[in-house]
């Protein structure tokens, strides 16, 4: 637990990289608003609007081969690992170029190939099941990490408990993020916890170190994520983190959010990863112009993506009994 | 050829597995040095180690979830649940996140993964450690659902578990734990999805699972010297289910009998009906008659369980009662 990781420096290309990420997963989630009210996105969506550098930090301290695991509010996580806009888009309309040719939707968005090992929409359940994915990578020897990313809200569902307890005493090489948001859905989060900091304040009961870091803060969530990351290479075992942080927008679908009060939305607002950031890189060297050219890029990649997302064809009843089983059928009986 | 208890079938099919693979790794609550609450587990840990064989704590969704992260990332876990009745507490983990991930995926991810538990009463446990959850398991898409009724399927049938790519759940009766039979030295390896006809007869046709089997075997011997000739099958795979020969069965006596343990509503036998009705009904001489545990939760007493729990005596009543009417 004591160990001072050594954390590369970032260079000025690596931070406009993280800005890069960081403008696309913001400029991506806006579309996908849009979409919703044009209803082109069914169902529903959960966006990161606001929480982009906790995705953009720790993706960028991962190995291409570490494994993801994420909620429903997962589009932000699935691109950072690299999966391009387009097949994210196509899923939430629910078309066959869409990343699980529109049988998941965009809260189970799974890309194996980018070490993206699934969003998961039941409050918790992926806790555990990131602690299987970094007990085999322990067994295979492989040196991976499982990142696992929940609300504030899930740290009160007995999964997360069990899962943080596992984890410590099989020393497993997990990394739980709280993205302290909160406010669960429509209930801030203080409000039904038994302590101020819901992830951080549990930590002492599972023997880990407390650490909370700014989650508006790229750097910061960067440099917390590669220590743990090493500590969890090293063989010292999961942390838990407690990113602070706060959703732009509502919790899902078309939610005003108007639960919360207008001060605090301001505030945070004040608080948003993405000016800030780009104010500080020019402080460090970076032009107007570069950071310009890359919103005009994303925006582009944007476009793109939406005209080819809507280009897709919509699933047909070929698709509809695949892949129940490992033969890629779905037959029950003889 | 050796005298082997059902319990000890469980460890030698688990160690043929292991032995074959080193990606075959075991876990559960008291399974290492303890050997399991129910000794199925014996051996297994002085054979391959505490990395292999792992005790975790009394967390249920811990265990599946792990054994499911695993299973994604190439490994191919045995995670024991304790009692069956214990599903409920980590009911999520096989249901919403094992059973539904490849689909959800299209196809990006498979579950290698064997999920056993103790099942069933007769032990005189009482409501919350003796249900016969079979048909839960049964009504979940994406589950592979299989019950053995002897040592012998016991380990073929762990081994074809170990080895389907897909999630199994391997449901041990409790009450067959003590049951012995001989079996043949050497691996032993099963199919999934194939029921066994254990008794050839011309008048009717007993399709029984699990702890039912030797009970339906017995009734059959008894519902002969009555001048009843039965058919006795071994559902042995409620899925895949292998309903040409179950219905072949059937259609040969005219007459089907289900003999289940789980509790009378959403029992597996109610399906199996509603395909004969539906595929062979004009192969039928009489109705569909189902014996069952009735709809309550069971009691301890051991009285009032052998009440609840279908019997010889239930079987051989019910079948010649129907039979003559
Ligand atoms: C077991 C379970 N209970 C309730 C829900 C409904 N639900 C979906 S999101 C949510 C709030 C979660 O809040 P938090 O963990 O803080 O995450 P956030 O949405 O803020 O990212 C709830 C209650 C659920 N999906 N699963």
């Amino acid at each position: 637990m004591t160990t001072t990781a050594t954390v590369p420096v970032l260079d000025l290309e690596a931070k406009l990289e993280l800005y890069r990420v960081q403008v696309a997963l913001r400029q991506f989630e806006k579309r996908a608003y849009d979409l919703f009210l044009e209803n082109f996105v069914k169902g529903t969506s959960h966006l990161s609007l606001g929480q982009e550098a906790i995705a953009a930090g720790f993706a960028a301290a991962m190995r291409s081969d570490d494994y993801t695991f994420a909620t429903y509010r997962g589009h932000a996580h699935t691109l950072a690992r690299g999966v391009p806009m387009t097949p994210v888009l196509a899923e939430l309309m629910g078309r066959t170029n869409g990343l699980m040719a529109g049988k998941g939707g965009s809260m189970h968005l799974t890309s194996v190939e980018h070490g993206v090992m699934g969003s998961y929409a039941i409050i918790g359940a992926h806790l555990p099941i990131a602690c299987g994915a970094a007990w085999s990578a322990q067994y295979r020897g492989t040196e991976q990490v499982a990142v696992c990313f929940f609300g504030d809200g899930s740290t009160n569902i007995g999964a997360f408990h069990e899962a943080l307890n596992f984890a410590a005493i099989w020393k497993l090489p997990v990394v739980f993020v709280c993205e302290n948001n909160l406010w669960m859905e429509y209930t801030r989060t203080t409000e039904i916890t038994a302590v101020p900091n819901p992830a951080a304040d549990r930590a002492s009961a599972y023997g880990l170190e407390s650490i909370i870091v700014d989650g508006n803060d790229v750097d910061a969530v960067y440099e917390v994520a590669a220590a743990a990351m090493t500590r969890a290479r090293a063989g010292e075992g999961p942390s838990l983190i407690e990113a602070l942080t706060y959703r732009h927008g509502g919790h899902s679908r078309a939610d005003p959010g108007k639960y919360r009060p207008d001060e605090e939305v301001a505030e945070w607002l004040a608080k948003d990863p993405i000016p800030m950031y780009h104010a500080r890189l020019l402080t460090e060297g970076a032009t107007e112009a570069q950071l310009v050219e890359i919103e005009l890029s994303v925006a582009a990649e944007v476009e793109k993506a939406t005209e080819e997302a809507k280009a897709g064809p919509t699933p047909g009843a070929d698709l509809l009994m695949k892949d129940v089983w490992a033969d890629g059928g779905s037959a029950w009986r003889n | 050829m050796a005298q082997l208890t059902f319990r000890e079938a469980i460890a030698r099919g688990i160690a043929q597995e292991m032995r074959r693979d080193e990606s075959v790794l075991a876990i559960g609550e008291d399974i290492g040095a303890a050997g399991g609450v129910f000794k199925g587990t014996v051996g297994l840990f002085e054979e391959f180690g505490p990395v292999r064989v792992r005790d975790t704590p009394i967390s249920e969704q811990a265990i599946l979830g792990a054994a499911m992260g695993a299973a994604m990332t190439g490994l191919k876990p045995i995670a024991e649940i304790m009692f069956s009745d214990f599903f409920a507490v980590c009911w999520d983990i096989v249901v919403n996140e094992i059973a539904k991930s490849r689909y959800m995926t299209n196809g990006q991810m498979t579950f290698p993964l064997v999920i056993r538990s103790g099942n069933g009463g007769g032990l005189r446990f009482g409501a919350q450690h003796s249900q016969s959850v079979e048909n839960w398991a049964m009504m979940v898409p994406g589950l592979k659902v299989v019950v053995p009724s002897n040592a012998l399927d016991v380990i073929g049938l762990m081994a074809a578990a170990v080895r389907d790519p897909d999630p199994v759940i391997f449901l041990e009766a409790k009450a067959l734990y003590a049951s012995k039979m001989e079996v043949p030295d050497g691996d032993i390896v099963d199919t999934l999805g194939t029921a066994k006809v254990l008794r050839q007869g011309t008048d009717a046709t007993v399709v029984a699972l699990g702890a039912m089997v030797p009970k339906a075997l017995k009734a059959a011997e008894e519902l002969a010297s009555m001048g009843i000739d039965c058919t006795v099958v071994d559902v042995r795979s409620l899925v895949p289910l292998d309903t040409k020969t179950i219905l072949r069965e059937i259609s040969a006596t005219g007459r089907l009998f289900t003999v289940e343990e789980n509790p009378r509503l959403c029992g597996w036998g109610g399906e199996l009906s509603s395909i004969a009705s539906e595929e062979i009904f004009y192969d039928l001489d009489g109705p569909i008659v189902r014996i069952t545990t009735p709809h309550i939760p069971l009691p301890a007493a051991d009285a009032l369980e052998d009440m609840a729990i279908p019997s010889v005596q239930r079987i051989v009543a019910t079948v010649s009662q129907s039979m003559n009417a």
